[in-house]
C-alpha cells in the first residue's frame, strides 16, 4: 500500500473542521514555513520535490514558481484553479469537500512563498456546496490567526477569497480563468506574456491546481527530498486518481506514481476490476482530453512491459500507442461500451465548451460533432473517418489555448484504435439501435484479452 | 420561450442584496470591481430565479460598467438563465462517465415524468430540466444538481428521481 500524503486523514470524523484538522497535525506547515523558512527556501523545497502540476499539464511546480516576476511595489497573486470540469476528473471536488483545510493550508504556505498578500480560489460555479465549505474553513482559519493580518505574529498578511465561476470548462485554462476572475468572458489570452509576468490585473500571478497546492503541505512538512523519494523517475510523489466508468469500485484513490495500471484496475485495494464481470475494452487514463487506449495498450507499453501510472510510462510510445497521465481522470469502458457514441459525446462536449475565439476550434469542434453524430445515428459515410482525422489535424496546434488539442486527440485516437467499429457503424447503425450506450448493436469486435 | 413581458419586469435590489454585493466588491483592488460580476450574477439569479435584462442593467449600474459587459458575460457562461425557468431546474450530467452508467436513460425518464421537453417549464411552473456537461462526479453517476444551492444527487435511478420530484412538489406546496 502506498503512502497517503493528502488523504491520510480523510476518514477522520470532523476532519473538515479546524479543530479536528489541527489535532491531526494540520497547519504545521504554516508554522514551519512562516517561522523558520524564507520564501525562497520554500520554493527551493518545491523544486527539490519534483512536484509536477496536478491539473493535467504536468509542468514542474517549483519551476513555475521561480518564473514569478517580483517588481517593486507591484502586487503578486496566487490563484488556485478549482474549476474542475474535465470529463473523468473529480478528485478536486472530493478533496475540497472532505478535507478543505488541506487546501487552505497549502494556499497560505504557497502565498507566503510567492509573496502574495491576496489570493483567490477560483471554484467552478456548479460547486456551490464546496464553495460554502471552503468559505467556512477560511473563516475558521482566520479566527485562529492563520489568515488575515500579521499571521502568527510574523508580520505577514494574507486575505484568501473564494471566487465562483459561471459554468465554462474553458476557465480551467489558466489565462481564461484570470479573464473570468476579472469579470469577463473566459477567453484565453495569447501567451506570452505568461501569468508569471502579467496575470491577474496585469500583475505577476501563479495559477496552480487544487491538488498541486495541497501537495505543498507535505513537501514543506517533510522536505522536498523526502517527497521525491516517492514515485518513480521524474514522476515523484503521490497522485490522486479519480476512477469512473464501468469499474467495480469507482472513486478517488491516492497512489504512489509508478503503480502498475493493471494493479490499479484489478486489485481490491483500488478499483476491484470491471463491473458486472465484463471485460475491459478501453481506458481514458487522464481525463477526456487525452488519447483513449484499447485494453491491451493501457496494460502494456510498446516494449511489452507493464504500463505504470506515471507521466513517462503512460506516454510511452507517443500518441501511436501511448496516452498521458493528464489530470488523473481515469475512465474505464467495458466490452459493451460504444466507442463511436463515446467519441461523439466527447466531441459534443468540446464543441459546447469551445469559447469560439479561434476559428479552427470554433468551427472544427462543431464539424466533428456533426460527423460523429451522423455516424452514430446511421447516416455515416466510409469517408467520414478520414474526414474526422483531417479535421482533428487542422485543429491541433492551431489555437490559442490547448482546448483545440483536447478536442482533437480523443477523436483521432478513437479512430486510430477502433477504426473497425467506426466502419461497422457506417453500414449497420441506425436510429433504432442508438440511444443506448451499450454495444448491443455491434457484434463482438474485441480481441480476447487475458487479464488478471 | 422568453416572453416580452418577462424581459420587461422591473427588478428591485433589496438593501440586503446590495449589502452582499458590497461585501463581494470589497475583495478586489480599487477600480477592479468588475471582478465581482460573476458572483453578483449568481446572487441575482438565486434571488429572482433568472437573470433578466432589467436586472443586468441594474448590475451594470451598480458596478459602474456598460450593460453590454454584463450581457456578454451572462450569455457566455452556462449557469445563468436568460429566461424564466421552473422553480426547480433539474440539471443532469450528460457527459461520458455518467452516460456510461445510464444518464441518457435518466434524462428520458425525467422527460417522461415531467411531460416537458428539455428546457421547457412544467405547467405548474415547478420544474424544468436540461442536460449539462460534466459535473465532475464521474465516479458516482448518474448525477444531477438543483440550484440555487446546487444540491447534488448521485447514483440516480428512476425510483430515486421519482422520489426527488415527489418530495420537491410537496415542498413547494407547503
Amino acid at each position: 500500500m502506498g503512502r497517503k500524503l493528502l488523504l491520510e486523514h480523510i476518514n477522520v470524523p470532523g476532519i473538515n473542521t479546524f479543530d479536528v484538522y489541527r489535532s491531526k497535525g494540520g497547519y504545521a506547515s504554516v508554522e514551519k514555513a512562516i517561522k523558520t523558512m524564507s520564501p525562497d527556501a520554500i520554493v527551493e523545497e518545491v523544486k527539490k520535490s519534483g512536484l509536477r502540476g496536478r491539473g493535467g499539464a504536468g509542468f514542474p511546480t517549483g519551476m513555475k514558481w521561480s518564473f514569478l516576476a517580483k517588481p517593486e511595489g507591484v502586487a503578486r497573486y496566487l490563484v488556485c484553479n478549482a474549476d474542475e470540469s474535465e470529463p473523468g476528473t473529480f478528485k478536486d471536488r472530493y478533496l475540497m469537500t472532505y478535507i478543505p483545510h488541506l487546501l487552505i493550508e497549502g494556499m497560505i504556505v504557497s502565498s507566503f512563498a510567492l509573496g502574495a498578500n491576496t489570493s483567490f480560489i477560483y471554484v467552478r460555479g456548479e460547486m456551490m456546496p464546496q464553495i460554502r465549505i471552503l468559505e467556512k474553513a477560511i473563516a475558521e482559519a482566520k479566527a485562529k490567526g492563520f489568515l488575515g493580518k500579521n499571521i502568527l505574529g510574523s508580520g505577514y498578511d494574507l486575505e484568501l477569497y473564494v471566487q465562483p465561476g459561471g459554468g465554462a470548462y474553458i476557465c480551467g485554462e489558466e489565462t481564461a480563468l484570470l479573464e473570468s476572475l476579472e469579470g469577463k468572458r473566459g477567453n484565453p489570452r495569447i501567451k506570452p506574456p505568461f501569468p508569471a509576468i502579467a496575470g491577474l490585473y496585469g500583475c505577476p500571478t501563479v495559477v496552480n491546481n487544487v491538488e498541486s497546492i495541497a501537495a505543498v503541505v507535505p513537501i514543506v512538512n517533510e522536505g522536498g527530498d523526502e517527497y521525491a523519494k516517492l514515485g518513480i523517475g521524474r514522476s515523484t510523489g503521490t497522485k490522486l486518481i479519480s476512477a469512473g466508468g464501468n469499474l467495480k469500485k469507482p472513486g478517488v484513490y491516492e497512489i504512489d506514481l509508478g503503480l502498475p495500471v493493471e494493479e490499479f484496475i484489478y486489485s481490491d485495494e483500488y478499483c476491484g476490476g470491471i463491473a458486472n464481470g465484463k471485460r475491459l475494452k478501453a481506458v481514458v487514463a487522464g481525463g477526456s482530453s487525452v488519447p483513449i487506449l484499447p485494453a491491451n495498450l493501457i496494460l502494456k507499453t510498446v516494449n511489452n512491459e507493464p504500463r505504470l501510472m506515471s507521466y513517462e510510462s503512460l506516454s510511452d510510445g507517443g500518441f501511436v500507442s501511448g496516452t498521458m497521465l493528464g489530470s488523473g481522470g481515469f475512465i474505464a469502458y467495458d466490452e459493451d461500451a460504444c466507442i463511436v457514441r463515446n467519441t461523439w459525446n466527447f466531441a459534443r462536449f468540446y464543441h459546447h465548451e469551445s469559447c469560439g475565439q479561434c476559428s479552427p476550434c470554433r468551427e472544427g469542434t462543431g464539424w466533428m460533432e456533426k460527423v460523429l453524430h451522423r455516424l452514430e445515428y446511421g447516416h455515416g459515410r466510409q469517408s467520414d473517418m478520414d474526414l474526422l482525422v483531417d479535421i482533428s489535424k487542422k485543429i491541433e496546434g492551431n489555437t490559442i489555448c490547448p482546448l483545440g488539442d483536447a478536442a482533437a486527440w480523443p477523436v483521432a485516437s478513437a479512430i486510430r484504435h477502433f477504426r473497425d467499429e467506426f466502419e461497422w457503424h457506417v453500414t449497420n447503425a441506425s436510429e433504432a439501435t442508438t440511444r443506448n450506450y451499450g454495444l448491443a448493436h455491434y457484434a463482438d469486435p474485441l480481441p480476447k484479452l487475458e487479464t488478471a | 420561450m422568453l416572453r416580452v413581458e418577462d424581459a420587461q419586469v422591473p427588478v428591485d435590489f433589496s438593501p440586503e442584496l446590495i449589502s452582499k454585493f458590497d461585501d463581494i466588491v470589497s475583495r478586489y483592488p480599487k477600480g477592479k470591481q468588475k471582478s465581482g460580476l460573476l458572483p453578483i450574477l449568481h446572487l441575482v439569479q438565486a434571488e429572482f430565479g433568472w437573470v433578466s435584462v432589467p436586472a443586468m442593467d441594474k448590475v451594470a449600474a451598480y458596478l459602474e460598467i456598460l450593460p453590454i459587459e454584463v450581457y456578454e458575460v451572462a450569455s457566455f457562461y452556462t449557469m445563468y438563465f436568460l429566461r424564466p425557468q421552473g422553480k426547480y431546474v433539474l440539471e443532469v450530467c450528460r457527459t461520458s462517465g455518467c452516460c456510461l452508467v445510464g444518464a441518457e436513460k435518466i434524462m428520458d425518464h425525467i422527460e417522461q415524468k415531467l411531460g416537458v421537453p428539455e428546457g421547457e417549464v412544467t405547467a405548474d411552473g415547478l420544474f424544468s430540466w436540461r442536460g449539462v456537461e460534466c459535473l465532475a462526479a464521474c465516479g458516482f453517476g448518474p448525477v444531477l444538481q438543483i440550484g440555487p444551492e446546487y444540491t447534488f444527487y448521485e447514483n440516480l435511478t428512476n425510483d430515486s428521481v421519482d422520489k426527488l420530484i415527489t418530495d420537491l412538489t410537496a415542498k413547494a406546496k407547503n
